[in-house]
Parts: structure tokens; C-alpha cells; sequence
């Protein structure tokens, strides 16, 4: 037949999406080879996962058109993709952690009422050696670590004969060893003829497993291109559209005293699991630390104890000479602590508007006469939009706002009081290039200042940028600490994955 | 084609304009009903809304009526707007009718100086109190107040049933209805020849209370941040648990006073249907009203001149007065399908040769 030769797995062409007043994709066009891997490359926000999305039935395009193996198709739900051969492993898994692997496997592709245990373990553990992928059918999902999850993804989309795999930023979760494992079974299951299209916003990444590279930017198609035919500095113009400027930091100061004191310092997640099990770290006034490490290895909690609105067991977190292990968020504030929250919706009230949400956290500062003083709450707001450029009036509700503004909001009500510490999670995620430019230059100028700051980041380039000292966080302990200057990739991934500092030595 | 329900955030203008949205549709709706009685729906609405309020005795009694409306509505409001969803308002209404009456047996020979004052004290602490169990299993427990609340409205229906039938039964008429309370406890009348009673401007002074609540203290503003977002609000250094504690239980003094007033202004005594379902009525109100105290005052009113109308629609048309109810009933609906569509827009997809999901 035709189709056998046809060239292309996957065309997606000129998809036009649209949320409210965000032009998510503005008429792209996407072509898959068969067998390639193919990056789809772009800044957060730029428009990936929703392309994704549509090809795999979770979002309808408002116009454009999509053909698989040549033939136009009409997707409007996952089960249509499925039956077209498209698999997708989204950014948040979808498995049922208390079944094990096999049954998240089968699950919904059972024709019989009654399924055979044995003979359903057999046929999964058939399909991952035929696919190279190392699993134990009878392992139970809530066992297993993020990276085994995602081969469970990756395995059940092939399973379902799953002939072109869509991976939503599949790395953003993994050690750089566990990206490399990824790789190479991405690179086996290449070879068997399956077509790959990988969403990432990591240059190297691409540049190392891609064969041809679709650049977004803005909901637009910025750049396609041969992978051998061009390099990371040519991606990055094309992902930001200009050449990006890092923060300049100056060299750090004489050592300033320990502002933020945390020892041995425990706590429970929200299930009761030990997420804390004896945390040490200090931070200097004057000094950038950045705590890197695989999420979910207990940054929240800790971002959480911090801010006030944790629970804390044994330990203690000092600022200053001022306990406030187990302080509410309103003691934390009085002990000279500004807080940056990893979500950034969780901090304000979307509905109350910006001039409300910038005094929410001293509401009895803004008052006359017992009444609240709504003129200078006013002018309060209006100085702080002008000094911290922020596009929004104050009457705005806050929700309306985008991710960068509503951060520089948040920023703003943070650093206006000049605090002594400063707890900063996840700062830029979700921002635009400018933005995110914007708020480590802030955090930059903080710790000029002399605030002793605390940033807790998943993106390690952010942490290596900013970081005087980074601390790595792994199960709930700090695996090490490595100076600004020590740190590499390398050495971070190995703390981050659980090797001990010690055995670093050796391994360096 | 298609038809999608999309979601979207409502701007300024289309919030404001919800009552009118849900008055509308409400009248067409009712229209058809009308119709199959064989009634001119424009002859109903006249006699609905423009009636009662043509005439001098009809018209103060719309505000007679409105005043226990805008009290449960407040004390809904109040709860709402922080988040806690009493749906116990009736019953918070009959302790404090019940406290009153209580209190009103006793307070013979007071001066009405100091009994109007103790009647609504009593009142208020009554509904207080039938507010705190629910209040205190949510703060403390997590247990849904929405659920709790309501069922504690039988409880206070069949309390005062049963006390009414057992010691407060109407010594002279065998009647199940407490003895009048003492004259000095009566609320004073506003208007000769009318029913219009200090009860009305009780409604008043708790509406201008309640706005200045929202508008001007720090409380306020904490309160609705807890109850636009609880995380956010903690995060804040608002202290949620007490917030909610604290609007459940003004919530439910407010109910209470609006049973003082029906007790005090109206019946002079306790009977088994001191209200015909006010604290219920109360969250039409306050969603209608959205939470403002303007709103709540003009919903308040609106719903005391329907119930108004329609007992000249009854006489003059005849067609059942249950028709009023009817039409609170539908009013309250398309007011929630109207705030619910303000956050969505339904779309038609019509499907061409070139769209990516073609027609199936
Ligand atoms: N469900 C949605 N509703 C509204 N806006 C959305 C939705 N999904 C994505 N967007 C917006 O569309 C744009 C592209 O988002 P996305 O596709 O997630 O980007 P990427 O995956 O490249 O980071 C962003 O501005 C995002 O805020
Ligand atoms: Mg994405």
C-alpha cells in the first residue's frame, strides 16, 4: 500500500488554539518523519503541551487539520488517538498508585469480566523485554520512583500498540542518570521503528536524543531544522527570540552572619509519610542557597515549615535568635521572614484584587481610626506597580494577571519590607524569558542588600546561576553541599539521585 | 456541530447584571405557567410588581414583609461570604423566636427602653448558639457544615412544636401557641394603620452594619479571603479557623434576631409556623443579592413584593397564591444558572471541510 511509504507518521497543519485572550497556537504545523524523534522545543508557556494535547484528543483545535500516515484523522478524545496509534505520557502521570504495574497496564482493556493474574503478568513482562524496558509486571505503582512510573507510562502507551509516543517534558521529573536511561531506551525503541515526539525546553537534552527539532515560541513555529544541521546558542535564539542575559551577580561579600538556622529538623507529608528526617542547613545573610533537588523529595514541606503554614515535628528552624518551628505564618512575617510560594496561586486570593492581595499580610498596617484607609491602600499599590513594573491597575483582580505579573505582585509584597530572610520556591516556574530574567535579577539585588535567601528550585540551571552555595535535598536529608564554584551537573545529579557525598569524592 | 460549554472569567459588567438576566428569564419562564391558566402574563406582572406598590397599605406591608427577608438574607450573606455555607438559618430563626418569646414572658412592667434591647440580645445569643455545634464539628472536625446546619433546622421546628403542645401550650384556648409576651417587649409601630414595625429598621441598621463590615474593617476584608480561598488566606497569616468560627456564629445571631422580630413586630406570641421558610428563602436573597448589602436590600424587597402580589393575583385572576412561590422557586434557579454561566460560555462549533475534528 501507499501509506507503507509514506514518509511522515504525523502532520499536524496550520492548528489554531485558543484560551480567552492567550493564542496558545497560532496556525503550526508540525510534520513527524516515521522513526525520528522529534523535539518540539520551547520556553514554558510557549505552547507544547497544548499542541500535544490536541493530537491526542485531551484539547480540540479551533480550526487546522491533522493526518496520520498521510490520511486526515479526526481526534476527539484519547480513545480515538489510541486507535490511530498515538500514545501520550503527559506531564502528570495517570496511574492508579495503589494497583500494581500490570494492572495499570490492562486496565480498561480487559475483554472478560474475570482477568487471569498470571497470564496478564506474563504478557506485560513479554512486552517490556520485547521493548527493552526494565519492569517487574507485579510491582505495586506506589512502590515505585518516578522514573520506573514513567517506563509504566511509556509501556502501556506501547502496549496499546502505540506507533507514535508523545512525552510531555519527561525529564523535568528525572535525575540526570535517570535521563540518561531514558535516552537509551528511547534510542532502542527508535530503532524498532517507532516515532517519538519529545517536549522539552532543555537545549542539551535535544540537541542529544532528537533528530529534527520544532521550535515554538509565543504559540507560533519559530524554527524547524535538522538536529545535525545546528547547535544549542542558534536553538536558544530561536526559543527566546533574542540572546538571553543572565543575571549578573556580584561576587559574594565577606561571610555575613547565620540569619536562617534550621536543625535537625523533621516532619510528616500530608499522608503521615516521614518527608523530613533531619534537615541541617544555615543560610547567611548576604548569601544565595540554593536546594536542589528531585521533586518530592520533601522541598514543600520544608518550603511549607518555613513559611508558616507547616506542620513541624522534632527539630528546630531558627531566624535570628527567634524560634519559629512551629510559628503560623503570621509569627514567621513578624520574625522577619518574606515568603515566596512554590504556587504562586496558593499566595494570593485571585478573586480580591491586587491592591487588596499587596495588603492582605498586614491588613492592621492600613488602617485610620480602626477603618481601613482604601486611599492608601490605593496609592500603596499604585507605588508598588510603578516600582516593580507591573502590568496591572490595582483594582485588577488578581487573577486575571499572567504568571510573571502576578509573581511580580507577589514579589513586590514580599520585598517592600525588606525582610531579613527570604523563602523562595520554584521563583520563575511558568515565566517568560523576561519575567523570569526580572525576578532573579530581584533576588540577586536582595542578597546585595544583605537578606540571608533561601531558594528552593527544580530547575538546576537557576540554582547554579544564583547560588553562592547549593545544598542538595534527597528523601528529606541534605545529601551535601557543594560551593557555587564546585558545583557541576554531574556532581548535583549523583547528590540528587541518593549518592552520598563521600562516595562523590571517589566517583569525581 | 457541536455545542461546547467553555470556561471563562466573567467580567465586571456581566455580574452586575446577573438579577436582571435571572428576573428576565424568570417572567418568561413564569409566563407559561401563567398561560396555561389561562392568564395574560402581563396582567400577572402588573399585579405582581406594580400593584402593591401603587397603594399606601399594600405597599407598607411589602416592607413589613421585606424586613425578615433582609435579615436572614444578611445572615446568610454573612456566612457565605466567608466561605461557610450555613443552610441553617430557619432554625437559628426559631431559637431566637424562641428565646424571645421566653424572654418576653418576663419582662412585664420593663421599661421598652431596656426590654427592646434584652429582646434582641436574646434573640441574637439564641441564634448564636444554635449555631455553634455546627460551627465548632466544622472548625475543629472538618464535618460539612451544609449538612449539619440543615438538619438542625427539624430539630428547632420540632423543639418548639413540641413545646408549644407540652408546657407553652395556650392555657385559655388549648391552642398549640405560647401566651403573648408583655406589652413593654412589643416592637413599637413606624406607620399608623399599618403592621410596619421597629423591626424594619432593626433590617435596616443590620444591612448598613453589614456593608460596613465588608466595605470598611480589616474583618471584612479577612473574611473574604477565607472564603475566596482558605489556602491563600492562611498563607496570608488570616486565621481561618477562627474567621469561620466567628461568621457562623454572627450568621446565626442575625437569623436569630430576624425570629425577634416576627415575635415582637407580628405575632406577639410563639406559634408552630413563625416562619414560613425565611431562612430558607434567606440564601435566594443573598445569591440574588451576590453577597452586597444593596443587593440583599433590593432582593429582599423584590421577593416581599412577589409575595405580596401574589395575594392580589390570587384574588383578582384566580389562580392559586402558590404561584409566588413558584416563582421565588425559579427565580432562585435561574439565578444560580446565570452565576454558573458567567464563569462558562457555551460555544457552537459548526464543523468545515478544513477544522481538526471534522463532523462525526
Ligand atoms: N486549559 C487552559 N486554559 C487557559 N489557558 C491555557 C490552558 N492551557 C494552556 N493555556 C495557556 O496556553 C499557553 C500555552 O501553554 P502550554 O501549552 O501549557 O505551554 P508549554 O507546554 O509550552 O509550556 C500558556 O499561555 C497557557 O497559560
Ligand atoms: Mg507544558
Amino acid at each position: 500500500m501507499e501509506t507503507r511509504s509514506y514518509p511522515y507518521a504525523i502532520e499536524m497543519r496550520g492548528i489554531v488554539k485558543r484560551f480567552g485572550p492567550t493564542l496558545a497556537g497560532d496556525h503550526v504545523d508540525l510534520a513527524v518523519r516515521k522513526g525520528d524523534v522529534h523535539a518540539l522545543l520551547g520556553e514554558n508557556g510557549a505552547g507544547k503541551s497544548t499542541l500535544m494535547r490536541i493530537l491526542y484528543g485531551l484539547y480540540h483545535a479551533d480550526s487546522g487539520e491533522i493526518l496520520v500516515d498521510g490520511r486526515p484523522a479526526v481526534i476527539r478524545s484519547p480513545k480515538d488517538a489510541i486507535a490511530h496509534g498515538i500514545g501520550m505520557v503527559t506531564q502528570h502521570f495517570a496511574l492508579a498508585s495503589p494497583l500494581t504495574v500490570t494492572e495499570n497496564i490492562i486496565l480498561g482493556r480487559t475483554p472478560n469480566f474475570r482477568i487471569d493474574m498470571d497470564a496478564a503478568h506474563a504478557q506485560v513482562q513479554a512486552a517490556a523485554g520485547r521493548y527493552g524496558l526494565e519492569i517487574n509486571p507485579r510491582a505495586v505503582i506506589g512502590d515505585l520512583a518516578v522514573g520506573q512510573r514513567q517506563r509504566v507510562e511509556i509501556l502501556k502507551a506501547l502496549y496499546r500498540e502505540a506507533r507514535v509516543l508523545i512525552l510531555d517534558e519527561p525529564t523535568a521529573v528525572l535525575t540526570p542518570q535517570e535521563t540518561h536511561q531514558l535516552f537509551t531506551e528511547l534510542r532502542r525503541l527508535q530503532q524498532q521503528g517507532l516515532s517519538v515526539i519529545f517536549i522539552s525546553h532543555k537545549l542539551h537534552e535535544v540537541m542529544a536524543i532528537t533528530n529534527r527539532i520544532t521550535v515554538l515560541r509565543h504559540g507560533r513555529v519559530a524554527g524547524n531544522v535538522e538536529t545535525r544541521g545546528t547547535d544549542e546558542r542558534a536553538l536558544a535564539q530561536m526559543m527566546v527570540g533574542r540572546v538571553t542575559r543572565p543575571a549578573v551577580k556580584p561576587p559574594a561579600v565577606e561571610e555575613g552572619d547565620p540569619m536562617l538556622r534550621i536543625a535537625d529538623l523533621h516532619a510528616a507529608d500530608a499522608k503521615g509519610v516521614p518527608a523530613l528526617q533531619g534537615v541541617n542547613l544555615t543560610v547567611r545573610a548576604g548569601e544565595i542557597v540554593g536546594l536542589a533537588g528531585v521533586s518530592g523529595n520533601g522541598q514543600s514541606e520544608l518550603a511549607h515549615i518555613l513559611s508558616g503554614t507547616g506542620e513541624a515535628g522534632r527539630g528546630a528552624v531558627r531566624v535570628g535568635e527567634k524560634e519559629i518551628t512551629h510559628a503560623d505564618a503570621r509569627a514567621v512575617m513578624a520574625a522577619g521572614v518574606g515568603r515566596i510560594p512554590e504556587d504562586r496561586h496558593a499566595g494570593v486570593v485571585g478573586d480580591l484584587s491586587v491592591e487588596q492581595n499587596l495588603v492582605l499580610e498586614h491588613l492592621d498596617d492600613f488602617r485610620r481610626g480602626g477603618m481601613l484607609d482604601h486611599k492608601r491602600i490605593r496609592s500603596h499599590a499604585r507605588a508598588l506597580i510603578d516600582a516593580y513594573q507591573i502590568k496591572a491597575a490595582p483594582g485588577d483582580r488578581i487573577r486575571t494577571l499572567s504568571g510573571g505579573n502576578m509573581q511580580k505582585v507577589i514579589l513586590a509584597r514580599v520585598l517592600e519590607r525588606a525582610p531579613a530572610v527570604i523563602i523562595v520556591a520554584q521563583p520563575t516556574r511558568g515565566l517568560d524569558i523576561g519575567a523570569t530574567e526580572y525576578v532573579r535579577r530581584k533576588l540577586v539585588e536582595q542578597r546585595s542588600r544583605g537578606a540571608a535567601i533561601l531558594l528552593i528550585s527544580e530547575d538546576l540551571d537557576e540554582i547554579m546561576e544564583l547560588s553562592d552555595r547549593i545544598a542538595v535535598i534527597y528523601e528529606g536529608r541534605i545529601m551535601g553541599e557543594l560551593t557555587g564554584a564546585e558545583a557541576t551537573t554531574e556532581r548535583l545529579g549523583l547528590l540528587m539521585s541518593g549518592v552520598a557525598h563521600a562516595a562523590l569524592g571517589a566517583e569525581a | 456541530m457541536q455545542i461546547r460549554i467553555e470556561h471563562r472569567p466573567s467580567p465586571l459588567w456581566l455580574r452586575t447584571l446577573i438579577p436582571a438576566i435571572a428576573i428576565l428569564s424568570t417572567f418568561l419562564l413564569t409566563s407559561i405557567l401563567a398561560l396555561l391558566v389561562n392568564v395574560n402574563p402581563l396582567e400577572a406582572g402588573y399585579y405582581f410588581v406594580i400593584k402593591p406598590l401603587s397603594g399606601r397599605t399594600s405597599a407598607l406591608e411589602v416592607l413589613v414583609k421585606m424586613t425578615p427577608l433582609a435579615l436572614t438574607g444578611v445572615a446568610v450573606a454573612f456566612a457565605f461570604a466567608g466561605g461557610y455555607f450555613n443552610i441553617g438559618a430557619e432554625g437559628q430563626l426559631y431559637a431566637g423566636a424562641t428565646a424571645a418569646t421566653a424572654a418576653g414572658l418576663h419582662l412585664h412592667g420593663v421599661t421598652p427602653w431596656l426590654a427592646l434591647p434584652i429582646m434582641l440580645a436574646a434573640g441574637f445569643v439564641a441564634g448564636m448558639a444554635w449555631a455553634l455545634v455546627p460551627a465548632l464539628l466544622k472548625v475543629r472536625l472538618g464535618i460539612d457544615e451544609v449538612v449539619t446546619t440543615l438538619l438542625l433546622n427539624y430539630v428547632a421546628i420540632f423543639g418548639v412544636s413540641a413545646l408549644l403542645n407540652g408546657p407553652w401550650r395556650n392555657p385559655v384556648s388549648q391552642w398549640p401557641q405560647s401566651p403573648d409576651i408583655a406589652a413593654t417587649a412589643i416592637f413599637p409601630r413606624l406607620v399608623p394603620r399599618s403592621r410596619l414595625h421597629f423591626g424594619f429598621l432593626v433590617a435596616l441598621a443590620v444591612l448598613i452594619l453589614f456593608w460596613f463590615v465588608m466595605r470598611w474593617t480589616a474583618f471584612g476584608l479577612r473574611m473574604r479571603a477565607v472564603g475566596l480561598s482558605a489556602t491563600a488566606a492562611d498563607f496570608a497569616g488570616i486565621p481561618v479557623p477562627r474567621t469561620l468560627l466567628t461568621c457562623a456564629l454572627v450568621s446565626g445571631g442575625i437569623a436569630g434576631l430576624a425570629g425577634v422580630s416576627e415575635i415582637a413586630g407580628i405575632h406577639y406570641h410563639l406559634i408552630d409556623a413563625i416562619s414560613p421558610g425565611y431562612g430558607y428563602t434567606g440564601i435566594i436573597v443573598a445569591t440574588l443579592g451576590q453577597l452586597s448589602a444593596g443587593g440583599i436590600a433590593l432582593a429582599a424587597f423584590f421577593l416581599a413584593l412577589i409575595d405580596t402580589g401574589a395575594q392580589t393575583v390570587s384574588r383578582v385572576l384566580g389562580v392559586p397564591v402558590y404561584l409566588g412561590d413558584v416563582i421565588q422557586a425559579t427565580l432562585l434557579l435561574t439565578t444560580l444558572a446565570a452565576l454558573l454561566l458567567q464563569r462558562y460560555r457555551i460555544r457552537v462549533l459548526h464543523a468545515t471541510s478544513r477544522s481538526a475534528e471534522g463532523d462525526a
